[in-house]
């Protein structure tokens, strides 16, 4: 008499998978499969034969889990290869761009072109430099900023911690509707107020255009930032006996300074390229002219526009257009990096 | 410097609803007042009548009176800022201010009143501490963030922050909730200990923690869902665990229920 030892029953927790290498060797298939059939139909754009590839990968992914793990599996695979292939098409045109400006900016870009303004340089001379450009982009920015913050701030802790009743869904109605101005929109308002007073062409007029297209960013960043700071903090302060002002400016502020902070940066990222509005109100300028309250002064997308546009096909100002393109990318990227540490160093600390 | 709350004939409204309809009560100073009654009658929203911050809900009203040592709160010319810190409160969940060390934390509601000298801050600060029995388990980390501590200490903090503006009433709304038992077991002496300087009330589902801590009890009951929420009776603790007046009382207390 032996005991029958009971025969393993085959799993039902652990089906057959697909090795770990499986979605490299099917990415790497319909890459090659998607090259031969381009190159048999004798198709040479290399958006075609990607497309098929991102196709194919889909496609053999289904039908290979399917054959092999099952149906359900299957589905979850190819949510993973949309997934990959939309990450993809999404980041091609990103680096194709970054690739781009910074093998063409790199050209012209040194320490003499930072430094030094057009002057008396024609547009189709080589030479020259981009600092009345980087000095006019500072101060207008700086301005529209100085203008833009502060009203966009207040008005969303109006919004969020007074806002009751008609006014305030007046003022989210308006706001709502200043996000959807075009930047052109807000420069002509500008220069018809301008145009009355017959006045000149100068920088703080570009502010004041950029400031009303900021404005509306800040109010709906900071608006988020504010509805995230918990209701109990400001009931644990009012119950304190403190005054509801003084919540505000010492609770509410200090928990969400690091996201509004970074709200503003991206809002100033996002004026930083304006070229419409500078066009129309601050004319460009090939000298330096310090001064954003009197005479036409020059930024940096009004100086790719122009060095792009004025220059009749001379090569040497394609590659200042292309090095001062890189130099905005630069300053766009340093304010995003800035406004990422602001918003780390601020954080609510969690530490023990 | 406890006062006594009187309260008389209160509703109090969120919008149209009525969240809780003509209560009266007295609620004793140097004493434990305890609230208990089923989700949503109300007790809550009475608590935070006691010191206006009712009010700071939108649409939150209130009709009636509540005398705090024969002083209407809701009367003419009466300032809510200046309500609440005579009236502290604790809350459900531990809310240190995330931004302030647990130095500024207790001193916040000093520092932010604007009333107060510079040296005696860490004196009431230690003190505060020492009060809410969290002194000698933080004393060395007094510029670390309040929200590193554990819960109940948190919650111990948040005490230590109600008491440190030395607030003549102390409303907790619940204050062991989230907290195991040892953490309960803390802040229930440290009631006991603080009944001798303030006045407390205390909101609270732990029917055993009632009778732990409270010299009265207050139950509270609605009639149906979205009726306004009532005071059935109101008593010595003793009395109401062992014999209530009211059959409802003890049909809850007993866990017979509706």
């Amino acid at each position: 008499m032996s005991t029958a030892i009971a025969e393993k029953r085959p799993s039902t927790l652990r089906g057959a998978s697909l090795p770990k290498w499986a979605p490299y060797a099917i990415a790497a298939g319909s890459v090659a499969l998607g090259l031969g059939i381009s190159a048999a139909a004798g198709l040479n754009s290399s958006i075609q034969w990607a497309l098929m590839a991102g196709v194919l990968f889909v496609l053999g992914t289904y039908v290979i889990a399917a054959r092999v793990e099952g149906r359900r599996q299957a589905k979850d695979r190819v949510a993973t290869a949309l997934v990959w292939v939309a990450f993809l098409l999404a980041v091609v045109p990103l680096v194709s761009l970054v690739w781009s400006t910074v093998s063409r900016g790199v050209k012209v870009l040194d320490f003499y072109f930072l430094t030094h303004s057009m002057g008396l340089i024609s547009d189709s001379e080589p030479g020259g430099g981009i600092y009345h450009a980087i000095l006019g982009s500072l101060e207008q920015v700086a301005l529209a900023t100085l203008i833009a913050a502060p009203i966009g701030v207040l008005t969303a802790i109006y919004l969020v911690e007074y806002g009751r009743g008609n006014l305030a869904k007046a003022v989210t109605f308006f706001v709502d509707v200043m996000t959807g101005i075009p930047s052109i929109v807000a420069g002509l308002f500008i220069l018809s107020i301008m145009l009355m007073f017959d006045m000149q062409p100068f920088g703080f007029a570009g502010s004041l255009a950029l400031a009303i297209l900021m404005m509306p960013v800040v109010v709906r960043s900071t608006e988020e930032m504010l509805k995230l700071v918990p209701n109990e903090l400001r009931e644990a302060s009012l119950a304190l006996g403190i005054p509801k002002w003084r919540t505000i400016l010492k609770v509410v502020l200090p928990t969400s300074i690091g996201g509004i902070t970074t709200g503003i940066m991206l809002a100033i990222a996002r004026i930083a390229g304006e070229t419409a509005p500078v066009l129309l109100l601050v004319w460009g300028n090939s000298i330096i002219n310090a001064n954003p309250f009197e005479g036409a002064q020059q930024s940096l997308p009004l100086y790719i526009y122009q060095q792009y546009a004025n220059s009749a096909g001379a090569g040497a100002a394609y590659d200042r257009a292309w090095a001062a393109s890189l130099t905005l990318i630069a300053f766009v990227m340093i304010l995003n990096l800035v406004a990422r540490g602001i918003a780390r160093w601020k954080a609510p600390k969690t530490g023990r | 410097m406890a006062k006594r709350i009187d309260v008389s004939g209160l509703t109090a409204y969120y919008g149209s609803h009525k969240a809780i309809e003509d209560i009266s009560m007295t609620v004793e100073p140097r004493s434990v007042t305890a609230f208990i009654g089923p989700s949503g009658c109300g007790k809550s929203t009475f608590l935070r009548t006691l010191n206006r911050m009712h009010e700071v809900t939108s649409g939150g009203r209130v009709e009636g009176k509540v005398l705090l040592d024969d002083e209407d709160l809701y009367g003419q010319g009466i300032d809510p800022v200046s309500v609440r810190r005579e009236v502290g409160m604790v809350f459900q969940r531990p809310n240190p201010f995330p931004t302030m060390s647990i130095f500024d934390n207790v001193a916040a509601g000093l520092r932010l009143n604007g009333s107060y000298k510079k040296s005696e801050l860490s004196d009431v600060v230690e003190k505060s501490l020492k009060g809410a029995n969290l002194w000698n388990e933080v004393k060395d980390r007094l510029n670390k963030p309040g929200s590193g501590l554990s819960g109940g200490q948190q919650q111990r903090l948040c005490i230590a922050r109600a008491i440190a503006v030395e607030p003549k009433v102390l409303l907790m709304d619940e204050p062991c909730s989230a907290l195991d038992p040892i953490s309960t077991l803390a802040i229930e002496d440290l009631i006991g200990e603080l009944k001798e300087r303030f006045t407390i009330v205390i909101v609270t589902h732990n029917m055993q923690q009632a009778a732990r801590v409270s010299d009265r009890t207050a139950f509270f009951n609605l009639a149906a869902v979205g009726q306004p929420g009532k005071l059935i009776e109101i008593d010595e603790t003793e009395r109401i665990f062992s014999n209530p007046s009211v059959q409802a009382t003890e049909d809850y207390i007993s866990g017979r229920f509706g």
